[in-house]
């Protein structure tokens, strides 16, 4: 099967098998951003933007992608620099691996509700699982980034 | 000032919020964790599992799995040697027993390794697994660990099976450990007490559940040497197990880690590693395994299940005079880490109650047919301390006496003997202030202990305090070493594993501290078993106190190294040198060597006479410039040997004072080399190594302390716990990163939430574990946990690095004691056994819950 995407906004044609996921087919695509804590949907690591859209690779069939745009935090790293060092003022991105998930849940959480309540940032992000930091320094690194994109100051 | 406030006033780098040193590559998701940076072709490796909780394996039919293409290997017990080892990483001869094999005919447990298959990818692989025919003799196996001593039913009847240490061990009895250790009468002081509480805890075998699974990659190298590349918390230690379950020489392995996705313990054991370590010693090949979700919850080296039965007695002023703990631990099929864990139930509770007469702790570790346990953070002390901590709230209930005041009256302060902690004295002890300031802080005497609110529910508090240690006091060794760069700056070369603790980046604070530089000119090499000096790994909450501490005189003797080279290069006298960071000056009274007339004396040193008169040191200058390779080429050309040997000879103290003397001025203007000029001028003809390492081990464990205090709303309609607020104070002594220690704080306190609340552990009647997903083993998420709110009321710690203890796991602590007695406190209801689930607080509610139902 051919699968064609415009990944990380360069187009991508790859033969691929049958029922290869989305995550395994980024992953051989060298996204090793994109990271699996599961087999059952539950922990949000895999997530990545399909056609604009948070998505969980780990649960999404490679061929369901054909012809979308596909996004990982290799295709972020501006955004991902930005808002991360915020993460990393409150010493909260810890071991690391569930961040790539977390902050691509984050950036779709700030283009779809620019101006969010400390509630709807934590509903938004309830899927993305951290056993780290206890998530109050990712909340409090989320909060201080919003008040510095309203031209607060940088903490 | 406290001592903690004089030490911060003065500190630069150490106890500040500093971003960890790699956290852009981690928030970026820069390929740094061991799937990210392997190259090339690794076989898939993966082990076929045994569907029986106890069994002897009769036969095993391979040949139509062989046939699957792209398969390079399968394993069974017969091609893997029989010595027993333990995966437990401790310090050697480990007090584990000697009781696993890489792969046995006797499986002991549902998840035990049956084969090890490695093929050319995960789908010949997961088809090779299916078609691979084992015929079990299926045995009867002990799931109830109050069975499991003196059973006729062995769990380990193998007559190769060994233990190393006295810890009471006994095969014949299904025993992994047994100890009784105690002072004073308990019996007759508990005779003497008013008030007696008396109740048995139950904790279930938590899982470390970090967000990356157990994972390992092996190769060969150029020498013919196993590289094994592993998300490991303990290089060493690894290498050693390795050697030990192949049968090979340790000169054979190098253990080297990527970054770790979480540890928390689990990777204090060797879970993953042993298995593709074999296949690539075999095949030659390089090869990987990575657990699924799956593996890591069903086999792997989660928390011991323990049930400990509490006594305390006290009088009806509130003095406690006694308290008897006695374990009862379930090691599982393997006895990893099984008689350590359970020293902490007692070592670690009992000794916050400074005014005991008599105390008395005795325990008994058992062989299951479960899953075998290993390390997780509390290691055993949270255990113990939800019982101790629940026993006492409710002795206070007992008594009518606010568990706050019983706390004052009768908790270890500062300066004590601790008698139950193997008679070590609390140098440093906060935990008074600590207690105040969460009471403040929850505001517990407006809301002790519970309100009815106008919606039906219930509001009330509870609290708990704890303690851990920092290392294994004389057992656990961290070294460091560190070396001065050319460009002057430096690379520090640890052992310990940054498991996302931050490590890497306090162990450099410390350095640049002493070094007196920024923290970006500390580079942290860690950790490879060829290149690190040795440590015994990161766990036991030792890294910041012992390595620490290993951290700071190595880096006080690269000074003496650097003070040495600067006064060669300058011609001073060590003595007469100060070491200030970016460079070395003279002090005011030195007395500086006429170098110049010898260096002209040797007939080549016009140049580096020259060089002289314009600032301390020849050639430099141009080092400075960036030019150092042509600096030290016109040098070579001019003949380097002579000419360094004639600058690096030493000009006694004797001749300054010559020279002092002639001129009839004891202070000469200051001198001043760089640092940049001194790490270059010693790589010229260089005599001195600008590289010094330290040893450290503590005969002293330092507690730090801690109290958590919790509001929680039940509904007593549906026994449903929300959160609602959770503040925890800590004294770890000096914070060396706040922000680190606080976030540490803040994760282990979600974890102790979660496994208060809603992490639960169950076996079917077969063995088999049900909560073997994300699915039905929940963990928390943002939603579960209320608002945390921490704060630290230090000590100063004297023997720890600026004063600092420990942070990485006492936070885990006090959830579960704080959250039954605020359950206690809204309902009257004593919870002992984890999880509190809505319906076992409904049911005790009602007065129909018995204890292991849910
Ligand atoms: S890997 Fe866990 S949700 Fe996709
Ligand atoms: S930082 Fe380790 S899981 Fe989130």
């Amino acid at each position: 099967m051919k699968l064609s995407m415009i990944l990380n906004g360069r187009k991508t044609e790859e033969e691929i098998a049958e029922g290869m996921t989305l995550y395994d087919f980024l992953r051989s695509q060298g996204c090793s951003s994109v990271k699996c804590g599961c087999e059952t949907s539950n922990c949000g690591l895999c997530t990545v933007f399909l056609n604009e859209k948070p998505v969980l690779s780990c649960s999404v069939l490679a061929m369901r992608a054909q012809g979308c745009h596909v996004d990982t935090l290799e295709g972020l790293q501006e955004e991902a620099k930005e808002f991360g060092t915020f993460i990393a003022n409150q010493g909260a991105e810890q071991c690391g691996f569930c961040n790539p998930g977390m902050i691509m849940n984050a950036i779709a959480l700030f283009r779809e509700i620019p101006d969010p309540t400390a509630e709807e940032i934590k509903e938004y992000l309830a899927g993305n699982l951290c056993r780290c930091s206890g998530y109050e320094g990712q909340l409090r690194g989320i909060l201080n980034f919003l008040d510095w994109k309203k031209g607060g100051v940088r903490e | 000032m406290s001592r903690v406030e004089e030490v911060s006033c003065v500190l630069r780098t150490v106890n500040q919020p500093l971003p960890k040193k790699d956290s852009m590559a981690l928030v970026t998701g820069k390929p740094v964790f061991l799937d990210d940076v392997l190259q090339g072709n690794y076989l898939v490796v993966k082990v076929l599992r045994s569907p029986h909780a106890n069994a002897m394996i009769e036969a095993v039919k391979l040949d139509t799995a062989k046939k699957v293409p792209g398969i390079e290997g399968i394993y069974t017990w017969q091609d893997v040697p029989d010595k027993r080892f333990t995966m437990a990483g401790q310090t050697y001869p480990e007090p584990s027993p000697y009781d696993r094999l890489l792969l046995d005919r006797h499986v002991r447990y549902v998840g035990d390794p049956v084969a090890i298959v490695a093929g050319k990818d995960e789908a010949c692989v997961d088809r090779a697994l299916k078609m691979i025919k084992v015929t079990y003799q299926v045995l009867p196996a002990i799931s109830d660990f109050h069975q499991a001593k003196d059973n006729p039913l062995l769990v380990h009847p193998e007559e190769n099976w060994k233990s190393l240490c006295p810890v009471g061990a006994d095969n014949r009895r299904n025993l992994c450990a047994s100890e009784l250790d105690g002072q004073g009468d308990v019996e007759q002081v508990l005779q003497e007490c008013d008030e007696v509480v008396e109740g048995t805890y139950h904790v279930k075998a938590n899982q470390q559940a970090m967000m990356e699974t157990f994972r390992t990659a092996c190769y060969i190298d150029t020498y013919g040497r196993l590289n094994v590349i592993s998300s490991t918390q303990i290089v060493f230690h690894a290498r050693r197990i390795i050697a030990h379950a192949l049968d090979i020489p340790q000169s054979k392995i190098r253990v080297t880690k990527p970054r770790i996705g979480g540890g928390f313990g689990a990777k204090q054991t060797v879970v993953a590693e042993i298995f593709p370590a074999f296949v690539t010693w075999k095949t030659g090949k390089p090869s990987k395994m990575i657990f699924s979700r799956y593996e890591s919850q069903i086999a792997s080296s989660p928390r011991h299940e323990m049930e400990v039965h509490v006594r305390i007695g006290a009088m009806r002023d509130g003095h406690i005079r006694a308290i008897d703990v006695d374990t009862l631990s379930d090691t599982g099929a393997y006895g990893e880490h099984g008689p350590t864990t359970v020293g902490l139930s007692g070592h670690k509770s009992i000794p916050l109650y400074g005014k005991l007469d008599a105390y008395r702790f005795h325990y008994d570790v058992v062989y299951t047919n479960h899953m075998s346990a290993g390390a997780y953070r509390g290691y055993g002390a949270t255990q113990g301390l939800f019982a101790v901590e629940t026993a006492v709230n409710e002795l206070a209930a007992r008594l009518a006496i606010d568990p706050v005041k019983l706390r004052e009256m009768n908790m270890v302060r500062q300066g004590q003997i601790m008698p139950a902690y193997y008679g070590e004295r609390t140098d440093s002890c906060a935990l008074d202030r600590c207690l105040k300031r969460a009471a403040q802080m929850i505001g517990w005497e407006e809301k002790y202990p519970c309100r009815r609110m106008d919606n039906g529910k219930i509001r009330s508090v509870g609290m708990a305090m704890a303690m851990q240690g920092s290392g294994i006091s004389g057992v656990d060794t961290g070294s460091a070493e560190i070396k001065l760069m050319e460009d002057g700056t430096y690379t520090l070369y640890i052992g310990s594993a940054d498991m996302g603790t931050g490590c890497d980046t306090i162990l450099a604070q410390m350095a640049a501290e002493v070094l007196e530089c920024p923290l970006k000119d500390i580079s942290v090499c860690a950790a490879d078993t060829d290149s690190s000096p040795y440590d015994s790994g990161s766990y036991a909450s030792s890294t910041t106190y012992v390595t620490g501490k290993a951290v700071v005189d190595a880096c006080e003797k690269l000074k003496g190294q650097i003070l040495k080279e600067a006064g060669k290069l300058l011609g001073i006298g060590e003595e007469w040198l100060e070491f200030e960071g970016t460079g070395v000056r003279s002090l005011p009274e030195a007395a500086v060597t006429e170098a110049r007339s010898d260096a002209a004396g040797t007939g080549e040193g016009q140049n580096r006479g020259k060089v002289r008169d314009d600032g301390p040191l020849w050639g430099c200058e141009n080092l400075h410039d960036d030019r150092p390779a042509q600096g030290c080429e016109n040098l070579r050309d001019d003949g380097p040997a002579q000419g360094c040997e004639n600058l690096q000879e030493d000009r006694p103290a004797q001749e300054h004072e010559n020279a002092s003397m002639d001129r009839g001025a004891p202070a000469l203007e200051d001198r001043w080399i760089s640092l940049g000029e001194i790490a270059a001028g010693a790589t010229c003809g260089g005599q001195i190594a600008l590289q010094a390492a330290a040893a450290n081990s503590s005969p002293v464990s330092p507690p730090p302390f801690m109290v958590g205090m919790a509001e929680i709303e039940l509904d007593p309609e549906t026994g449903e716990v929300e959160l609602l607020d959770y503040a925890a104070v800590v004294d770890c002594g000096t914070p060396i990163n706040p922000n680190l220690a606080r976030v540490q704080t803040e994760g282990g306190l979600v974890q102790g939430i979660g496994m208060a609340l809603y992490e639960n552990i169950q076996y079917t009647d077969e063995g088999r574990l049900r909560n073997n997903s994300f699915m039905q083993y929940k963990i928390p998420t943002r939603l579960d946990m209320g608002r945390l709110r921490v704060e630290f009321e230090s000590s100063y710690e004297p023997t720890g690095p600026f004063g600092a203890k420990s942070i990485g796991e006492i936070v885990i602590n006090t959830p579960a004691p704080a959250l039954a007695h605020a359950i206690a406190n809204a309902t009257g209801a004593w919870l002992k056994e984890l999880p509190f689930t809505s319906e076992k607080i409904y049911k005790a509610m009602n007065g129909s819950f018995t204890e292991g139902e849910i």
